[in-house]
């Protein structure tokens, strides 16, 4: 199965979730105007791209086998037990995301906050539409979307996803040395396709272990 | 024969797609296909014979990541070496009668360029330039490259391939389904650029299938005077039963191609899903076709990394407010590296509606060169305008030009031999629009005939050079009527020679003309009306002028040039309002400024605060405004802050619209000595490897507010930068930023760096991993949860400096 782009329409904005992101309990007037104004700025200048691969899966112990690679994880192997099968994607908001925000971190450090918030909201709305999508295409529920980094899974099995994608001639999405993505308001993670249904992204933050986060949702 | 002398007769068949029938032959996911040059060479020979058979006149070698990234320099050269026997062999082997090359295939780096990736611009050019030398040491008759997404990256491999060899060069861009590429660039923008960098084909492929690349196609046709390239895909990909399909097959995809072909494409060819039964057909169906001729279009055009900009009949605004020149506060800034005031004249002006930026930074105790690099990157960054370089230094103008994401204009050349001989050679290397003052030698003749002869010597020097006429903006030099009344009928009536006689465009300094007198808007403002009815085409004006900007829709209104005069109408309102006073203050005397000044900043209304500040400053020194009315403000939502009953963007919006405040009193005081003489230094950086800067910006943005001397690094900062600057500077205070546990590690290092060379410094430590644990573990003198904490530290670290005594103008401390 070769790998597959998609764009996306803009999924809704989520104001309170942006706020979140921003470091804000509440907010008063000259904060929403604030965030008006940015969202004003933002919304015709973003794209919602998305590739991604089907790959079959065979885990023994804490070795995860894609067959076109292998990914040595016990946190990983944990969250696809159970799963044949597992995609792998890469999604972006594009490098115009980028440029808002190093714009303002020069010009008003304020809106660069919002734009840094907008920005990690975007991504996140576009990942939740993406594996909507996917349920729907697939007749299948998904595993919690995990990403390199998380648990023990090492950040530089970004090097494979991103090549296994192809993913900068794909959506542009580039690794730099410190496998950080440039743009960098994108998004790699395992998706394990599976039967038994698991949480929605709005109670993501019940299922994860650092229960000291600051943006942690109090749902 | 030789491509180039094919190419001006011919339409050119290139391949079709080679990666999809690896994949089918046995290419694994992720398996680099450059190496089945070596491993399977009988295959990729096949493949390229099979392309020739079906009538190919160039097959692109299998190297499209053949790069020093992906490959050690060995491995590079063999792949390399293979690849241009592979297709060779397939050349010999073919007995298909056309004319027959092999092209070096060039594909994207894999890497975004800096700043929103980190592959520097000359990293790049030095990396293709490797492959490029490789394979024209192997025999490449030409060379394509390909699929680039990107327009920066794209000038890096052109540039990398005229510089090291002469052989014809194709550049192909992948555009999206918005018609642009991925970094914003639209067609028309991709051909200023890539004409002006000497290309000698360019056009589409990839990502799309020929009926969505239509509309690019069309406007490369519009707009290229060299031929266009088409390779589009064969539709999109599918999935069917696990195989990938493409939905284009190959008789629609002939018919869509063949029809484009008719439109004026003249090298077509295949990409991803294509394969050579689809170069058998399309080659069989435009078989009979005479091939559509390539006219100069005469467009004299710039561009930036998004749009290009047309010298038409549409007058063109170019702002000036980007130069020192009599301006203290500009100058301040250059002279303290201030970038940001820098930027934010480039933004103002773009929001007031100019076209170009003249960007002139040129001060004679800076170094120019690496001034305007840094600006010209930093501008090119965040501001979409195409730029004016405006320099009269040779290299700078030459580093600007080598960097700049686009076609510029070039701000100036002369008549003078010395002045073309120099500007020239780098209008025809790196392309751009010149203007070109009529004078030489002999300076500037009074009247209108000498300065059209002048003309005429530039534009017979500049074909020499092989820069075209298009490529040419006449200035005939607006010259103050204050000292010679003549003087602008004579700079008009050598315009309207010019225009006729000649044909070509003009720009003028408008400004200049009204030097010396009073309310020079009034005059400005005419002259420009007058000039654009004798034909300017661009001027380079002060965009804040009302009077100018009413000019320039006016104008536009009266001439046809505004559809519905829905422009005018649209800014007539605003007109009115430029000339009233910016912002009305309801209280009247000092008192109650101050406590509306505090309100201000509280409340984070940032243009209030800069107005009632420049209202305060008449009657009150500024020391008193800082110590009284905005430190104290700020301390209000400081504690705030800390008392979490204030957020982030709140206290963000106070410190800028305290900042707007220290700006007027930083312009109220700029020139008077008083430069910064004992304020503290705290030098930050987001670590090497780290390229998170938005808390970094938060904290200097705070700490500047509080009369901190900040020297912002940046981002990704090496670790002997950093100790460099502190040590230079000899920094008593040091922040050092990391959002990844990765990059701890390149803190740790530099603070141990730090503490053998500068044992002085108080380094403090902050960032999304960073612990109070983490930072002792790793040395610092001091873990910071937010800006407001570091604030703190740097006050107490300098007791004795107290927080009255740092003052942001740079006033004396009462210690």
């Amino acid at each position: 199965m070769s790998v597959v782009t998609k764009t996306y329409q803009a999924p809704p904005f989520c104001e309170r979730e942006i706020l979140r992101y921003a470091g804000c309990k509440t907010a008063n007037e000259e904060t929403l105007s604030l965030l008006a104004s940015c969202l004003e700025e933002v919304k015709e200048k973003l794209v919602y791209k998305v590739c991604y691969r089907e790959f079959s899966l065979r885990i023994s112990a804490d070795i995860c086998d894609f067959g076109a690679f292998r990914v040595r994880s016990t946190h990983l192997a944990r969250n696809l037990a159970g799963c044949e099968k597992a995609i792998v994607f890469a999604a972006t908001v594009g490098v115009e995301m980028d440029r808002l925000i190093a714009k303002y971190g020069r010009l008003a450090p304020s809106k660069a906050l919002v734009m840094q918030a907008i920005g990690a909201e975007r991504i996140e709305a576009l990942c939740d539409a993406f594996c909507e999508d996917i349920k729907q295409e697939k007749r299948t529920a998904l595993k919690p979307r995990f990403g390199a980094g998380y648990g023990d899974l090492p950040l530089d099995t970004q090097k494979q996803i991103v090549a296994v994608l192809d993913c900068p001639k794909r959506i542009g999405v580039c690794l730099n040395e410190s496998m950080l993505m440039s743009p960098s308001k994108s998004v790699t993670a395992f998706l394990g396709l599976t039967h038994t249904v698991y949480a929605t992204s709005a109670q993501k933050c019940v299922f994860c272990d650092k229960k000291d986060c600051g943006f942690r949702s109090e749902q | 024969m030789n491509f180039s002398a094919y190419l001006k007769k011919n339409i050119v068949y290139l391949d079709g797609g080679m990666g999809t029938l690896l994949q089918e032959r046995g290419l694994t996911v992720g398996e680099r296909p450059e190496r089945w040059n070596l491993t399977h060479a009988e295959t990729i020979t096949e493949i390229h014979k099979a392309y020739f058979d079906a009538g190919s006149n160039v097959v692109c070698t299998n190297t499209f990541g053949a790069n020093a990234l992906k490959f050690s320099e060995t491995e590079l050269e063999e792949i390399i070496k293979a690849a241009f026997e592979n297709a060779k062999t397939a050349r010999a082997q073919s007995i298909a009668p056309q004319e027959k090359f092999v092209a070096l295939d060039i594909g994207p780096s894999g890497k975004l360029l800096r700043p929103y990736g980190d592959l520097d611009f000359e990293d790049a050019v030095a990396l293709f330039a490797k492959t490029v030398r490789l394979g024209v040491k192997y025999g490449a008759d030409l060379i394509l490259i390909e699929t680039m997404n990107d327009s920066y990256e794209t000038k890096a491999a052109l540039l990398a391939a005229k510089e090291n060899c002469d052989l014809p060069v194709l550049v192909s861009n992948a555009y999206g389904e918005d018609g642009k590429l991925m970094t914003g660039a639209t067609p028309a923008a991709m051909v200023a650029m890539l004409e002006g960098l000497g290309v000698d084909a360019l056009g589409a492929n990839c990502s799309l299938g020929p009926k969505q690349l239509r509309g690019v196609v069309e406007e490369l046709l519009e707009n290229a005077s060299v031929p266009v390239l088409l390779k589009p895909n064969a539709g999109l990909p599918r999935s069917v039963d696990g195989k990938t399909v493409f939905d284009v097959t190959a008789e629609e995809f002939s018919d869509e191609v063949a029809a484009l072909i008719q439109k004026g494409v003249r090298v077509v060819g295949g990409c991803c899903g294509t394969t050579p039964e689809y170069i058998r057909m399309l080659a069989e169906k435009a078989k009979e076709y005479t091939p559509v001729p390539v006219l100069d279009k005469n467009i004299t055009v710039v561009s930036s990394y998004t749009h290009a900009v047309k010298f038409g009949d549409s007058p063109v605004l170019i702002g000036e407010r980007i130069n020192p020149t009599g301006k203290k506060r500009f100058k301040q800034a250059l002279k303290e590296n201030d970038i940001n005031y820098i930027l934010s004249e480039g933004v103002e002006q773009q929001e007031r509606g100019v076209h170009v930026l003249d960007v002139n930074v040129g001060l004679p105790e800076i170094d120019e060169p690496e001034m305007l690099k840094t600006v010209v990157c930093e501008l090119q960054a965040v501001i979409d305008l195409p730029l004016q370089i405006d320099t009269s230094d040779i290299a700078a103008m030459e580093i600007a030009l080598r960097r700049y994401n686009g076609k510029a204009v070039v701000n100036s050349v002369n008549g003078k031999k010395e002045s073309m001989e120099a500007v020239f050679p780098l209008a025809k290397k790196y392309g751009g629009v010149v203007v070109a003052l009529t004078l030489d030698e002999n300076g500037i003749p009074e009247n209108a005939g000498g300065r059209v002869e002048i003309a005429e010597k530039i534009l017979k020097t500049a074909e020499r050079y092989g820069i075209e006429k298009k490529n040419i903006v006449f200035d005939t030099l607006a010259m103050t009527i204050s000292a010679d009344t003549s003087a602008a009928t004579a700079t008009l009536t050598a315009l309207k020679r010019i225009k006729n006689e000649l044909g070509c465009r003009t720009s003028l300094g408008v400004s200049n003309v009204s030097f010396g007198l009073p309310n020079r808007d009034a005059v400005n403002s005419t002259f420009f009306a007058l000039a654009l009815e004798n034909g300017l085409s661009a001027a380079i004006m002060n965009p804040y002028s009302a009077d100018m900007m009413k000019t320039y829709y006016t104008y536009k209104a009266l001439k046809g040039l505004d559809e519905n005069c829905s422009e005018y109408i649209e800014k007539a309102a605003s007109f009115a309002a430029v000339v009233s006073a910016p912002i009305t203050i309801e209280p009247t005397n000092a008192e109650a400024f101050k406590s509306e000044l505090q309100r201000a900043v509280i409340k984070g209304f940032k243009e209030k605060a800069g107005a009632i500040t420049k209202e305060l400053l008449n009657s009150v020194p500024p020391l008193e405004i800082v110590n009284q009315e905005i430190i104290p403000a700020l301390n209000v939502v400081g504690e705030g802050f800390e008392k979490k009953t204030v957020y982030l963007p709140q206290l963000l919006m106070s410190a800028e619209a305290a900042k707007s405040a220290f700006e007027e009193i930083k312009s109220a005081v700029a020139g008077e000595g008083s430069k910064s003489v004992q304020k503290a230094t705290f030098v930050i950086a987001t670590v090497q490897g780290d390229i998170h800067d938005i808390g970094k910006n938060i904290v200097k943005l705070l700490l500047e507010n509080y009369g901190f001397d900040v020297v912002d690094l940046g981002k990704d900062v090496p670790i002997e930068r950093i100790v460099e600057t502190v040590v230079e500077r000899r920094a008593p205070l040091v922040g050092l930023s990391a959002l990844m546990t990765t990059t701890v590690p390149a803190m740790e290092e530099t603070i141990k760096r730090l503490r053998i060379a500068a044992p002085w410094s108080k380094i403090v430590v902050g960032g999304a991993v960073l612990t109070q644990e983490y930072a002792d573990k790793i040395g610092a003198d001091k873990y910071a949860k937010d800006a407001m904490e570091t604030v703190r530290f740097a006050e107490r670290a300098f007791g004795k400096f107290s927080r009255k005594g740092l003052s942001p103008q740079g006033n004396k401390l009462d210690e």
